[in-house]
């Protein structure tokens, strides 16, 4: 064991001190911060993969593969605990990739487009590692908040009416979330008696009938909470404004900030209502079901009528994040599964959609977005009849060709064709859904599932459209060229991301054994319950008599 | 006891939830105080409500667990009651911003026509 135990711990230390030391220099002084923190992010990005070798140890080196780290050595059940498992590593380093890119873009200009932006990434990048890691409902509100204060300030970062504004609701709706979080909490422990997630799965099938209405009401208040952060059909009208109107960089780092949500939610349905829960066995899989397709839908619709491109990609992130609450809902192992593959393969699609709309709206002259949809309704005809001959010899301006290039593999990774790794992620879920192994009889396929699949589907197809349409009025038939100053850092960690989905294309069936893996661990939490009570159901009257 | 409390959380509740659906700034500021307010009082009654028992075990002997009031409640509604003073804090600065720059204190940032 040795230090490589505390390393759970570091990904909590580390952007605290990183943004606490940011604090003390001047705001002049933005190369040094700008280096301080880069430095550190590329520790984070270190550190989330070391964890993830860690927990992917094979099994004959560990016995157990989630490992716990308890806080000031207190035994689990009283004391505060960090839990390590596969999908906590495989979310840290989503989230360390995605900083990476977004600090890497920032440095153009945007960091210095207001006080502070060092030191609110970091504080970010604790809220993230701790909710990813922590064991225990309490101190998963307590990072959220950490997360959403460090939010709130990043959003707002750059100023400006239109960002003030959006920030408000965001603020407003998150704040109302956090308030519903807490009596939730607060619900699940006034009839469990516990806060810890793996101590709460053990007691949960022993909890006595008169009480489980008042538990189920707890659990579904604290799944609202979550669901709105998730971005859940009629709880998410917030979240593609509030995308839009930030920065870029912030935007892109946003991507992450609804899986936090798919995660916990992912997470405690599977350990708290999985096969041995008793009476709540598959409790508010219905919803998340239902609830994800209404999203899908909704984000598919969204994406269809956008008329800027900042809001066709919040509707993306929408669409991503009801895939996902659909695949939790269906609770297979198979599917949840595909719906990991899926949700690194989409985060990194827009979090680098994001980066790329900021420097392809520099190309465009301002309205041409909503020119986009409103000319094909009204008709140009004439003007495109007339200049035909004139853009035979137009040739494309090397920066629009790389940004062009770029939005192609996008709109490729949005809609799922094939080349890329979104086509390998709809793939996965598809057929796990539609569970083709033998091919057998695809009679027992309930109604639903057919509905989802054609959902999917039809949402990569409305993508399709609505960036092909985008496209074409963007880059291939511009009313005027307008050439933008592009800089190398901002390009570079766009290919970066793109590069990524291209690796997870190459390496899918790595990426595709390590969900697997994941999945199956999740499905039997008894491993997560044994690792982080090393008493549990052994000698637990004695452990306690002990204390 | 169950009684007054529960129609005081109600009541905060109430009055919260009815103030954060205003049109104005302020009321939304004040309904989400409200709802804080109401939101710390739930967590305490969580731990059950008991008259003249002490959280903290005292030293030495046997202790009857019977005999103390839950702390962990106590314990929550503490840091609660932190996080919440800080996030309402910065709404207030983010209200004071949106007051500033759109010259109007509408939710939407400008009056509805």
């Amino acid at each position: 064991m040795g230090w490589s135990q505390h390393l759970l711990i570091a990904p909590i230390l580390l952007p605290l001190a990183t943004g606490a030391t940011l604090l003390l220099f001047d705001e002049r002084r933005h190369v040094l911060k700008a280096g301080l923190n880069f430095v550190s992010t590329l520790m984070f990005l270190a550190l989330s993969i070391a964890l993830l070798r860690l927990a992917d140890a094979p099994p004959a080196e560990a016995e157990a593969l989630t490992r716990s780290y308890a806080l000031g050595n207190w035994p689990a059940p009283f004391g505060i605990v960090l839990v390590l498992d596969r999908l906590s590593a495989l979310m840290l380093l989503l989230s360390a990739v995605l900083a990476i890119a977004s600090l890497v873009f920032s440095l153009a200009r945007w960091h210095k487009a207001g006080p502070h932006f060092h030191t609110l990434f970091q504080f970010l990048l604790m809220g993230l590692g701790g909710a990813f890691l922590t064991g225990d409902l309490f101190n998963l509100f307590v990072f959220f908040e950490v997360l959403l204060a460090a939010s709130y300030g990043l959003m707002l970062h750059g100023s400006g009416v239109f960002r003030v504004r959006a920030g408000l609701h965001y603020i407003a709706v998150n704040l109302a979330a956090s308030l519903l979080f807490l009596i939730g909490v607060s619900l699940v422990y006034g009839v469990t008696g516990t806060l810890n997630m793996a101590d709460l799965a053990v007691r949960l099938p022993g909890v006595a009938d008169e009480d489980r209405m008042l538990l189920e009401a707890g659990v579904a208040i604290l799944g609202v909470a979550f669901l709105v952060k998730a971005g859940m059909w009629p709880l998410c009208f917030w979240l593609p404004a509030a995308y839009m109107a930030a920065a870029a960089p912030v935007a892109a780092l946003f991507a992450v900030l609804s899986k936090v949500g798919v995660y916990v939610l992912l997470r405690l349905t599977l350990l708290l209502f999985g096969s041995e829960a008793g009476a709540l066995t598959g409790f508010g899989g219905p919803v998340l079901l239902f609830g994800g397709m209404a999203t899908v839908a909704f984000g598919a619709f969204g994406v269809l009528a956008s008329q800027a491109m900042g809001r066709l990609a919040g509707y993306s992130l929408l669409v991503s994040s009801g895939t996902l609450l659909a695949a939790v809902g269906m609770g297979d192992t198979a599917v949840v599964s595909g719906a990991l593959f899926y949700m690194v393969s989409s985060t990194l699609t827009i979090s680098a959609l994001f980066l790329l709309i900021e420097l392809v709206e520099r190309a465009q002259e301002p309205g041409a977005d909503l020119l986009t949809v409103t000319m094909e309704a009204y008709g140009d005809e004439v003007e495109a009849e007339e200049d035909e001959e004139e853009e035979v010899g137009v040739v494309m301006p090397g920066a629009l060709a790389i940004l062009g290039v770029c939005f192609g593999c996008i709109a490729l990774l949005l809609a799922g064709l094939p080349p890329l790794s979104g086509f390998i992620a709809k793939f996965a879920l598809l057929t796990a859904m539609l569970n083709l192994d033998g091919l057998g009889a695809p009679a027992d396929i309930p109604a639903r599932t057919w509905v989802l699949a054609a959902l999917l589907i039809l949402s990569g197809l409305a993508a399709l459209l609505s960036m092909m349409r985008t496209g074409i009025r963007t880059f291939w038939a511009p009313l005027e060229v307008i050439v933008p100053r592009v800089l190398v850092v901002e390009v570079a960690p766009i290919i970066m991301l793109i590069g990524l989905c291209f690796a997870l294309t190459v390496q899918g069936g790595a990426l595709m054994g390590y969900t697997d893996a994941t999945a199956r661990s999740l499905h039997s939490p008894g491993g997560y319950i044994s690792s982080v009570l090393p008493k549990a159901g052994v000698d637990d009257g004695a452990g306690e008599a002990a204390q | 006891m169950e009684l007054t409390l529960a129609i005081a959380i109600g009541a905060l509740t109430g009055s919260g939830v009815w103030l954060i659906q205003r049109p104005r700034t302020y009321q939304v500021i004040i309904g989400l105080s409200l709802l804080s307010y109401a939101v710390n009082l739930f967590i305490f009654s969580m731990g059950r409500l008991r008259i003249g028992a002490a959280p903290v075990l005292g030293q030495g002997g046997t202790v009857n667990p019977a005999d103390y009031a839950d702390p962990v409640p106590q314990a929550l509604v503490l840091t609660a009651i932190v996080i919440g003073f800080a996030t309402t804090a910065l709404f207030l600065v983010v209200l004071l911003a949106s007051r500033g720059l759109t010259g109007s204190d509408h939710v939407d940032g400008r009056e509805p026509r």
